[in-house]
Formats: C-alpha cells, structure tokens, sequence
C-alpha cells in the first residue's frame, strides 16, 4: 500500500481548560478525498490549522508522505505541499486574481517577470483542473464562488499536493457548490489529496472516499464513505439519534402582525435590489423566503429590520408603521418586539473581540435590567449570559471567554439566544444554521418552532431549501428581487427550484 | 486575516514587550550617541539620573508626566471608537484659552480651589469645542478626521498666535502671552509630597493637576469599561455594522467620543498654564498633544499602561534637557531623536518582537500559548 499523503499520530491540542484535540490518529491516503465532519467546537478546525501550522500541538507527530515534518508556519506546510483553503477568504480586495496568487510568491526581484511568469503558470493550472477565472479580474468583483476559485489557484500554484478545504461550500450557491464538486474530483484524478470538512452530510455523501467523525475533540470513527449512511453519521457525530428533519404539529396562525406592502430597495449603484415586493406574516406562522443567495433576500431583512433604508413602500409592525426612508432605530424596532438574527453573524451580529457576556446584550445594552443610570451593571449582565449558555448549551461554557474564540455553531446560538430570550412578537431570521452542525440545527429548528407555537411570527430567510421545506407554514420565492411565487409546505424541491430559477409561476405550475 | 497571534500570559504581553522594545529603542540610541563621538554608556547614566536621581528631577519628571496623561487619555478614548485625534495639540492649545479666561476673570476675586473647577470646566469646554468640529465633519459627511484634526492644529496656532497679540497681551507689553495670574488663578505645587517622603525639591512646578491627571485616568477606565457609552463606543470601534445593527447610531457615538478626547487634551492646559507659567503664553503645549499619541500606542490604550507610558515619557523629556545640558556633544535635537525612537519602536513597530517571541514561548511551553482566534476562520 503507498505511504499516507498525511498521517497524524497521537495530536493533542488545549486552550486553557478547553481540549480541543485529544490523541488524534489519523490516516489520509493519497489521491482520495477525504472527509471530516463533527459537532460546532468538535475540534475539526483546530487539526487542520495545526496541519497548517496555524498553532502548534502540545503533543504528537505528523508525517507528511511518510516523512516525519515539522510544522511551525503556514511557510512550513507550504514547502510540504499542503495548502488550505479557508471559510473566510484571504485575498486582497483591491487587486487582481493574477496578483492576488502570486503575492508572497513572488519569487523574482521584478514583479514584471513573475507577473508573466505567473501567468503563463495560470493558464496551465486552468486548463488543466478547469478552475476558469480571468486573471487580470479585480477580486471584489467576483462573486464568492470565483473567489473560492481563485484561493484554490493560489494553493496550486505555490505547489500543493494536498489541498486542506475548511467548510467551503457554506457560501456557496447550490450551482457552485455543485461546480465545486467537479473541481475536487478533478484533482482527485490528477492525484493531488483532499481533506474537506462539512457540515454538510450530503455532500460527504457525494464526494468523499473516506470520512472521519470527530467528537468533543477526539476521532472517534473513520468509515468508507460508500459503507456508510447519513444516519449513521449524524449518529456517530453527536452520540444519540439525531432528527434530521423535525416534527412539527399543523400552524394555527392568527392576526397579521408584520406586512409589506409594494417594498423598493435598491443599492448604491441604484439597482433595484429588491422589487416591489409584498407580505404578510401572521402570529403563530412561519413564513420561509426560498431563493438562491444574492436575490435580494439580504436587502429586504435589513430593510425590515431598519437597517438599509427604502425608496419605496411601507412596512407595518402591530399595526404601525415602520420608518423607511429616514433615520431608523433598530432600538425602537426592538422595543416594539422585533427580534433580528442577522444573516452575516460576524460583522452585524456580533462583535468577535468582545466577551461573550458583551455580546449576550448587543443590540439590548438599553435594558433596564442591564444598566443602572449611565453605568452597566456588569454582574447581572454576566450572570444573564450565564444562564443563556446553560439554556443553549452554548459550549465553553465561560461568559468571559472572547467571541471569536467560540466555535462558529456556537457563535451562532450566542445570537439566537439573545434574540429569542426576549421574547419578541416578531423573530426575522436570516440563515439560522449556516455553519451549524446537525445537533445543532435540530435544535435551533425545535427552537423555532418552539417560538411558533407560542404565538410568535417568524420570518425565515435561508438559503437551504431543505431547512425552508422542513420549517415554513407557507414559502415564498424570491427571483430577482421580486416574490415569484408562493407555496405551501408541501412544494416539491424540484417545483421550487424551478422557481428559485427565475422559471415563470405559470410555467413551474405546470 | 491575518496569521493569529498566539495569546501570550499577560506579564510578557503587557510587561516584556514593552520592555524590550523600550530597551532596542536605547540600544539605537545608543549607537546613534557612539556615532557623534560620545560615551553612550555616561549618556544613559546622566539621562536616568536626570530624571529620577533626585527630589528636583523626579517632580520635574511628574510635571512632565502630567500633560502626557492628559493628551495620552484623550488619544486612547478616539482609539476605542477607531478614531484617530491627531489634534490633541490644537485642542490643548484651544483648552489653554479656556483656562486663562477663567483665571483671568476670576483671580482676584476667588480663592484657587474655587477658581479650579471653573477652570477645569474651562479647559474641557474648549478642548471639546475645538474637537467638535472635525468630529461633525466626520460623522456628517465622512470628511476624514485624521486631515481635519491636524487642519485644526494650525487653525488654533494661528489663532491663540492671534489672540495673544492682539487681543489679550495687556497694553504697553511686549510679549505675546496674558497677564500673570494673581494667588486665585495658581494652582499649588505638590512638592511637599516628595518631601514627604525624604526627597529635597528646591522648586518645582510639579502641581495638582497631576492628582486631577490620575482621577482623570480611573475615570477613563469607568468610562470605557463600566459604563453604557463606553460599551457604545468600543462597540463602533470593533464594528461599525454591529454597532448599527444594534441601534447605536453613528453620528452621536462619534460626536460625543470626539468631546470626550477634546475635553482631555484641553485639559492638559491646566497644568502649564494654571499650575506653572501662571499665564498664557504661545506654544505653551510644545508637543504634548502629538506625545500624547505616543503614550496611547504605548499604553494599549488602556489607563493602567497610559499613566506609567506618560512617566516614562516625562522622564526622557526631563532627563533629555540633563543630557543637553550636561554633553555639550548632545544637543536639544538628539533628545528629540531619541524620544523618536521610543515612539518608534514602542508604538509604531510594537509587534515587531512578538512573533518571535511567541514562538520562543511555544516551543518552551506549548500549552501555554493559546491563540486569538482567527476573525471568522470557522464558522
Ligand atoms: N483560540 C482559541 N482559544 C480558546 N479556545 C479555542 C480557540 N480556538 C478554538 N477554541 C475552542 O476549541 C474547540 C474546538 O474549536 P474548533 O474551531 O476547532 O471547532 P470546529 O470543529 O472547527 O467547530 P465548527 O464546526 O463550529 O467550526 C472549541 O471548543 C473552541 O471554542
Ligand atoms: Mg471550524
């Protein structure tokens, strides 16, 4: 049998109390795909930035074809062949996809000559594993899925044989992931080796060869993805029966509560973002917005919630209006009982340098119970946070550790907590489970029910379809900025998807 | 994203770095001493002896020290909302016209601890008022605060130069600067607290302020750590979109940040004007607004390295004038050289020992090391 493209032996990793990796062993043969998924904080990240040389062990070895190495930089893993691809893209903004893959790369005086030489290396790797972008593109002008692109590129060219992909496709449209997928198998045949972590368990299914499961740190099963079944995953991943889809009673809507009437947005540009759109959301409802990310579902949550301003249209919260078109308060929104979880968690919803316990108030600093006079009353504020954690199972369970040191599913229920313990009349919720891991979805969708059957209204926005299909009382698609249809809980994925395609409403009916 | 940091324990990050920056700071110093021919060695002696060797020096230092924490406090506060007030120096100077209006008013008919909190007032009120402006240009219409803040400091040069010439210098006189306060508009010296404890200080302008100084820094840190604006204002300063989407609105955070720096560097003034020259005279701040940048970058921001990172600077200030005076070889402007090099490496490149540092540590002790998680990396 050839020698492992990448062996770990006996890695261990802890921050403080928190163990975040423990006596790791782990085998990945070369030219396969290999998958690793696991519960939010399971330790997934943290292997493979030690494999990067992000951090250092505290102990164990890795061999990387065999050979022993020795990791302490990013420049380390590089000269080994690794590359990886992370969540959240490190490009430079401004600057070209041709200047973006050879920056600190450069590897010759002139930037003229690397420049050509650069390119002429480009085209070869385009070609060959069908990664097309324009290299002389600016990078902010291309959409996620090209950007993702362009971070393989880079890997490439600096030589990497095994490229380490952490989350990829939470991002990404279901065409690009889709395209993605391609890609990868193309490396595959041309032999370079894959480690992709996802929450996704579909798309281990699809592509990986192998997968291993990590729990609470440790690596608890590695299974051939052809002998293995989703179910059996999600079990191995979170250590009990997990419901993939949850159980829900029938709706039993009452009053109107939140309506949109003929609703414009448009940007800065003055393209019109969203167009002319109308809904209505009762109490006792949740009404789901389907639609492939970019069409407009962005703009018209932050409108709702007054954050973005219109040209035109009226929102209506209880009976009175929202302000549109001036100054709006997200404060008097707030305290008029509209609940937010914004879509993009860590720029809007929270602030990552922050101590938990800061965040567990954000947006509800004002409170009362929060403050006394002009000062913030640190004790309840914290003891608030911990009762939160404990009620979420918001994992470290330390109300002082830093945001950003929290795992993403965790993050994410930093903010649901916040926004459902108010007790809102009015929950707007925009991509509750990306990066969340099963556990976890099935148990913010119990959550979300949970607030339904209360009475309370909930707008939903994802761009799952599964997660619009399993939760909504009634869907609605979104095209173009436009609502192109509207369907009950029973709409068929592929009768969606038609709709989510900008198919015409007469056409998909039939 | 950038590659994290690995955390370091609090004694390395807040102690260590600094430490050894400050001491590669000297090291070039030196060699820039070497260069023009003297004794680095008899150099750095005279300059610490300068500074703390005796009860004169040391309230010399203290008196120094005081105006740092003052533009220092002002510069870390704008830091905490991600604003950058370069005017601490216009504004000191503005803050100078502040006092002088209340001493000159009030000095004949009120004792000096009356005359104090009015003065106090004062300065704060025009240190704000002159930080206003740029502070509405930048929240209105995003004018950038960094230009109009050193737009502003020549505005005010010009204008107190204006001012003294022509409007407050008592006729017949032949210098541009107020006339000297009586009893009620000076503020008593605090030299009998050096002697307190044993030390001798023939006189020095070391005054109370200093004591307002520190009450100043603790309030700093109620103000930004304890209270509802100061969690508004670091809420900004990390993330504007957070800040929004959690209702705090920009243009107020911005305005009333911008008074509150404004108000500290006016007051700076008081400890020249009130509390030594007993009048106000031209270029009376002579750089403490701009040092004040320095002491912020070097104190994190935070009033607990603020106040040591001002002494600190109030010692290369007053053992520098030691030094000039004593090494005829070493002139006012290789002082300045020296405090440049500090700020360098002290504030400009204060990371530039730590990777190395960090990894030393992990390869001492792994477990130790934590890191900053990556903004964003898993999600
Ligand atoms: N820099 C850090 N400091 C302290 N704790 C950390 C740090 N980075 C990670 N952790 C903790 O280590 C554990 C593992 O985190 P890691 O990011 O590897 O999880 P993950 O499996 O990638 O989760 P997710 O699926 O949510 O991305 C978590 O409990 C997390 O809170
Ligand atoms: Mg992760």
């Amino acid at each position: 049998m050839a020698e492992a493209a990448i062996e770990l032996k006996g890695i261990s990793k802890s921050f403080g109390s928190v163990r975040a990796n423990r006596d790791i062993d782990l085998k990945i043969a070369p030219g396969t795909i290999h998958g690793i998924i696991g519960e939010n904080g399971a330790g997934k990240s943290t292997l493979m930035s030690i494999l990067y040389g992000f951090y250092q062990a505290d102990s164990g070895e890795i061999f990387v074809n065999g050979e022993r190495a020795v990791i302490h930089a990013s420049s380390d893993a590089i000269a080994r062949g690794i590359g990886m691809v992370h969540q959240h893209f490190m490009l430079v903004h401004n600057f070209t996809v041709l200047e973006n893959v050879i920056l600190g790369a450069e590897g010759e005086p002139l930037l003229k000559t690397s420049i050509a030489k650069a390119r002429s290396e480009l085209e070869r790797l385009e070609r060959d594993y069908g990664l097309e972008v324009d290299p002389d593109a600016v990078i902010e002008d291309l959409p996620v899925g090209l950007q993702q692109r362009v971070e393989i590129l880079k890997a490439l060219f600096r030589g990497a044989d095994i490229l380490i992909l952490d989350e990829p496709t939470g991002v990404l449209t279901p065409a690009e992931a889709e395209h993605l997928f391609r890609i990868l198998r193309q490396l595959k045949d041309e032999g370079k080796t894959i480690v992709l972590i996802t929450h996704k368990l579909r798309e281990i299914m699809a592509v990986t060869d192998n997968v291993s499961v990590m729990r609470q740190g440790a690596l608890v099963a590695t299974r051939k993805t052809a002998e293995t079944t989703v179910e059996e995953l999600a079990e191995l991943m979170v250590g009990r029966r997990v419901l993939l889809r949850v159980e829900k009673g029938d709706a039993h809507p009452g009053d109107f509560i939140l309506s949109v009437k003929n609703l414009t947005v448009e940007d800065m540009r003055g393209v019109k973002m969203v167009d002319d759109v109308s809904l209505d959301v009762r109490t006792g409802e949740i009404v789901g917005i389907a639609g492939v990310a970019g069409n407009g579902q962005t703009e018209l949550l932050e409108t709702i919630t007054g954050m973005r301003k219109a040209v035109s249209g009226t929102v209506t919260l209880d009976g009175a209006p929202v302000e549109l078109t001036g100054e709006a308060d997200p404060t008097d929104l707030r305290r008029r009982g509209m609940a937010h979880v914004p879509e993009d968690r860590h720029n809007m919803g929270l602030v990552l340098p922050f101590e938990e316990n800061e965040n567990a108030i954000l947006g509800y600093h004002w409170q009362d119970k929060y403050v006394n006079g002009p000062f913030l009353d640190i004790e309840a504020i914290r003891r608030d946070a911990q009762g939160k954690i404990e009620k979420y199972d918001i994992r470290p369970t330390d109300a002082r550790l830093k945001t950003a040191n929290f795992s993403g599913g965790n993050q994410q229920k930093i903010v649901l907590a916040r926004e459902m313990e108010q007790d809102p009349k009015v929950l707007i919720v925009g991509q509750p489970t990306r990066g969340v891991d099963v556990g976890a979805i099935e148990f913010i969708h119990k959550r979300l029910i949970d607030m339904r059957d209360q009475g309370k209204a909930v707008l939903l926005v994802s761009v799952e379809l599964d997660e619009i299909r399993s939760l909504s009382d009634r869907i609605l698609v979104m095209f173009a900025g436009r609502i192109v249809g509207e369907r009950g809980p029973d709409a068929t994925e592929g009768e969606l998807g038609l709709l989510m395609a900008g198919v015409e409403e007469k056409e998909a009916a039939e | 994203m950038s590659t994290p940091y690995a955390k370091l324990p609090a004694w390395a990050d807040y102690g260590l770095i600094p430490l050894i920056n400050l001491l590669v700071a000297f090291v070039v110093a030196g060699l820039v001493v070497l260069l023009i021919g003297e004794n680095p060695l008899r150099a750095a002696v005279i300059l610490v002896d300068g500074a703390i060797g005796r009860g004169q020096a040391i309230a010399y230092t203290l008196y120094y020290a005081t105006s740092f924490i003052f533009t220092g406090l002002a510069v870390a506060v704008a830091f905490h909302c991600s604003l950058f007030n370069i005017g601490g120096e216009g504004q000191a100077y503005i803050g100078g016209l502040g006092v002088a209006l209340v001493c000159l008013t009030f000095d004949s008919v009120l004792p000096w601890w009356l005359t104090f909190p009015l003065a106090i007032a004062g300065a704060a009120l025009f240190g704000a008022a002159w930080a206003f402006i740029p502070a509405y240009f930048q929240a209105k219409r995003g004018s950038h605060i960094v230009i109009t803040t050193i737009m502003f400091n020549f505005i005010a040069a010009s204008l107190m130069v204006y001012l003294l010439v022509e409007v407050l210098k008592p006729a017949g006189s032949q210098a541009p600067q107020t006339r000297t306060f009586l009893e009620g508009g000076q503020l008593p010296k605090l030299n009998w607290m050096l002697e307190a404890v044993g030390l001798t200080v023939r006189s020095a302008p070391l005054n109370v302020s200093f004591l307002l100084a520190l009450v100043a820094a603790f309030l700093v840190w109620v103000l930004i750590w304890r209270t509802r604006l100061g969690y508004e204002i670091r809420m900004r300063g990390h993330s504007p979109k957070a800040a929004r989407y959690a209702g705090v609105s920009e243009v107020r955070v911005i305005i009333v940040t911008m008074l509150i720096s404004g108000a500290l560097a006016g007051m700076m003034a008081l400890n020249p004007v009130m509390g030594d020259q007993n009048r106000l005279q031209i270029d009376f701040v002579t750089g403490a607004g701009f040092v004040g940048i320095a002491v912020a970058l070097m104190g994190r921001s935070h009033p607990a390295g603020i106040v040591p990172a001002a002494i600190l600077f109030g010692m290369l200030y007053q053992g520098g004038a030691e030094l000039a005076f004593e090494m005829p070889g070493i002139s006012r402007d290789m002082i300045v050289i020296i405090q440049g090099l500090v700020i360098l490496f002290a504030g400009a490149l204060e990371h530039m020992f730590r990777p190395s540092l960090q990894a030393l540590f992990a390869s001492f002790s792994p477990r130790a090391v934590g890191a900053e998680a990556k903004q964003g990396e898993s999600a």
